[in-house]
């Protein structure tokens, strides 16, 4: 093999290693000499056993002349619903969400829903339409465009964002299945220490990175693919499927919906489509007196005690180091994680099958392949594919993973630089109030509320010793 | 479940632990009257200190997000409702890709693959020594479990005439692992062949076998013809 193009050996290739002197892009180059001879050795190969691929007629059939041959029969496809059937259920499930949750502010009514909600999204369609799932659908049909997304997907995707722009996290509270199974086996919620929350509440933005990336490059569907609760939906599944699923639930009766605060992507951006709606739950229905009643009453750490605004020059110091930091911040982590997303956009190459197969094929080609070949070798070699077509493609395909890995890294810092200023600059408030990206409307705190037991009329206890104080 | 908070006697107490009973409190009547009266405007928490101004600004960039991220999703919604195509396809294997490596059988994310054995009875030559039937070095060319390729026993053999046996697929025993297809395919015709059946398939989005192929046999064809059989004479029905 000669060496044509030492300048493109010295380019970084996943799947090249240091000591390698014929990179495979090289190899791309001289093996065109021997373009010429390709269709020779095709017809040599096919002459051998190939044939055997193609079903070759070996032994000619019987000519039968009291038996009928009978027929291939296969079965049609069956007709399937569009899913606007779903997209109704969502949508009514969102608005009863909604007016439970702010309006009716009923507990119970929640709790119904949810298992209406687990009944239909999750046992009878089997956890498979989904909206956290239609992320993956977008994210392909935005990157690729021979790929069609069904109308109903993006109906699925677009409503509950839409919803948390105006009402908050309602899609959280009772309409999605797997928050609903979570919520429905809590029976003991344990306090996350705050900054392991913190710091847990990045992995969502991590999941959502890494399978966008994997979704937009046609790879695989990773969120649907580690999905922990399918498996239980559908009562069957690989078993790191049902085992992680049954764990996470066993994890869920002492701490609150650990999917949704600490895994699920799409509860990352209903987080942040709801810190901007219009209306969100607020614990009392009158005016909060501060008495502290509810501020345990939250197991998903969704709700902020008061925090006092700064006054006079503390303000604008305050206003001032907020600035700074962000501008400090935001293009360090865009250019930091911009540069990381490239790097993990190259490593996933190799889950995409066609930047596989190159892989192998050039492990191969160099001798570095240890081992009976994998099955993609045994299938490129007995269909005599084009390796230049292969190497071309794989090409084609890393420049792809690089660019998008870039651009969803640099998304991914600015998202944690906005998470830290949020932390170090905290916003302020007068009274107990929802975290309004946080709350999934579970409508549990109201009930901590006085104010909200006497709307109901119900009798209000207040512990005697604190009640006693200062009375006649 | 718990609607009720449970918060341990003493921590219900106000910051400041002042506490009076209002006038006319609206108390439920059998109780001793609740506590529950208007914020009082204490130190640590003047009435005042909420200006205006923060609050409308902070009011002002929630709408403008709000009403920028309404404008984003129906931009991508119009945008992928675009190149919407009324082409439906489903998922197909091409029997001249696959290289019958078994993980259709281990893959599909249901509990029995959707991927089953065809049969293309007109191209089969209807030996005697069928090596999709029977294991590389039979004990005896019967039926015997023990000389059976098939796992689960789901081809049936039938005397036609001498020497020609018939040889057909029990679509309810197949789990397509494609063992038959693989010595068909070496030594025989190839009339045995893997197809997803779509009475079965669920047509995923992106089909977990597909992903798993290390032939890259996988294809999406239109729903108007969804399967790629061999030879001719085949029907759906």
């Amino acid at each position: 093999m000669s060496r044509v193009n030492t300048a493109a050996q010295a380019s970084r290739m996943p799947w090249e290693t240091q000591s390698s002197t014929t990179g495979w892009k090289t190899a791309f180059l001289s093996a065109s000499l021997f373009a010429r001879l390709l269709p020779a050795l095709v017809l040599l190969l096919l002459l051998v056993g190939v044939g055997s691929v193609f079903g070759v007629e070996r032994f000619p059939p019987p000519d039968f002349s009291g038996h009928a041959v009978p027929q291939l029969v296969v079965p049609n496809p069956q007709p399937r619903s569009t899913g606007w059937l779903d997209v109704a259920v969502l949508a009514l499930g969102l608005a009863v969400a909604s007016w439970l949750s702010l309006r009716q502010r009923s507990r119970r009514g929640v709790v119904i829903l949810s298992l209406a909600s687990l009944a239909y999204f999750g046992f009878w369609r089997r956890g498979c339409v989904c909206a956290i799932g239609s992320i993956q659908n977008v994210a392909l049909g935005i990157a690729d465009p021979t790929y069609a997304v069904p109308l109903a997907v993006i109906a699925l995707f677009t409503l509950p964002l839409v919803v948390a722009l105006v009402w908050g996290r309602g899609f959280c509270a009772g309409v999605c299945p797997h928050g609903a199974l979570q919520d429905l086996v809590l029976v003991k919620p344990l306090k996350v220490p705050g900054w392991l929350d913190e710091c847990l509440r990045v992995l969502p933005w991590i999941h959502l990175a890494l399978a966008v990336l994997l979704a937009a490059t046609g790879t695989l569907f990773l969120i649907c693919k580690f999905d922990p609760f399918v498996g239980i939906f559908r009562m069957a599944g690989p078993r790191v499927m049902l085992v992680s699923g049954v764990a996470l639930l066993v994890l869920s009766m002492f701490v609150g919906r650990p999917y949704c605060r600490y895994l699920c992507p799409y509860g990352a951006l209903l987080g942040v489509a709801a810190r901007f709606a219009k209306w969100r739950p607020t614990v009392t229905p009158g005016t909060c007196t501060q008495c502290r009643l509810c501020e345990c009453s939250c197991p998903f750490g969704a709700l902020n005690p008061p925090m006092p605004a700064k006054q006079g020059r503390e303000r604008i110091a305050s206003g001032r180091q907020r600035i700074v930091l962000l501008a400090l911040m935001l293009p360090l982590a865009a250019l930091l994680f911009g540069w990381l997303g490239g790097k993990v956009g190259l490593a996933s190459l190799t889950l995409h099958p066609e930047g596989k197969l190159a892989t192998l094929v050039q492990a191969q080609e160099q001798g570095t392949l240890i081992g009976t070949p994998p099955d993609e070798l045994t299938a490129f070699r007995q269909h005599a594919a084009d390796r230049l077509t292969v190497f071309a493609r794989a090409t084609a395909l890393e420049a792809r993973f690089l660019y998008l890995g870039r651009w969803i890294g640099v998304a991914f810092g600015l998202v944690l630089a906005l998470k830290l200023a949020r932390i170090f600059f905290p916003a302020s408030s007068p009274d107990y109030e929802t975290d309004s990206g946080r709350c999934v409307s579970c409508t549990r705190c109201f009930s901590a509320c006085p104010y909200e037991l006497l709307r109901r009329g119900q009798p209000v206890s207040l512990p005697s010793e604190g009640g006693n104080r200062g009375s006649s | 479940m718990s609607d009720e908070p449970s918060i341990p006697a003493g921590e219900n107490q106000r910051p400041t632990g002042e506490r009076r009973r209002p006038a006319g409190s609206v108390g439920h009547p059998a109780q001793h009257s609740p506590v529950i009266e208007p914020p009082l405007p204490s130190a640590s928490l003047p009435a005042a200190q909420f200006s205006r101004h923060a609050i409308s600004r902070r009011e002002l960039l929630k709408s403008g997000a709000r009403g920028a991220s309404l404008l984003g999703f129906g931009a991508a919604a119009g945008f992928l409702s675009g190149r919407e195509s009324k082409d439906a396809t489903r998922w197909q294997i091409d029997p001249n890709q696959c290289i019958q490596c078994g993980r259709c059988a281990t893959d599909c994310v249901l509990e029995v693959s959707a991927v089953k054995c065809v049969h293309s009875y007109g191209m089969c030559g209807y030996c005697k020594l069928c090596t999709g039937y029977f294991e590389p070095e039979p004990i005896n060319l019967d039926e015997g479990a023990e000389n059976q390729l098939c796992p689960t026993g789901a081809i049936k053999r039938e005397f036609i005439e001498d020497p020609y046996y018939e040889y057909s697929i029990n679509k309810e025993l197949c789990v397509g692992c494609g063992k038959c297809v693989k010595g068909c395919n070496m030594f025989g015709n190839g009339s045995l062949y893997l197809q997803v059946c779509h009475d079965r398939c669920i047509n995923c989005n992106i089909c977990s076998i597909a992903t798993a192929c290390p032939a890259q046999a996988f294809h999406q064809v239109p729903l108007t013809k969804p399967y790629l059989l061999r030879g001719k004479g085949a029907s759906a029905k």
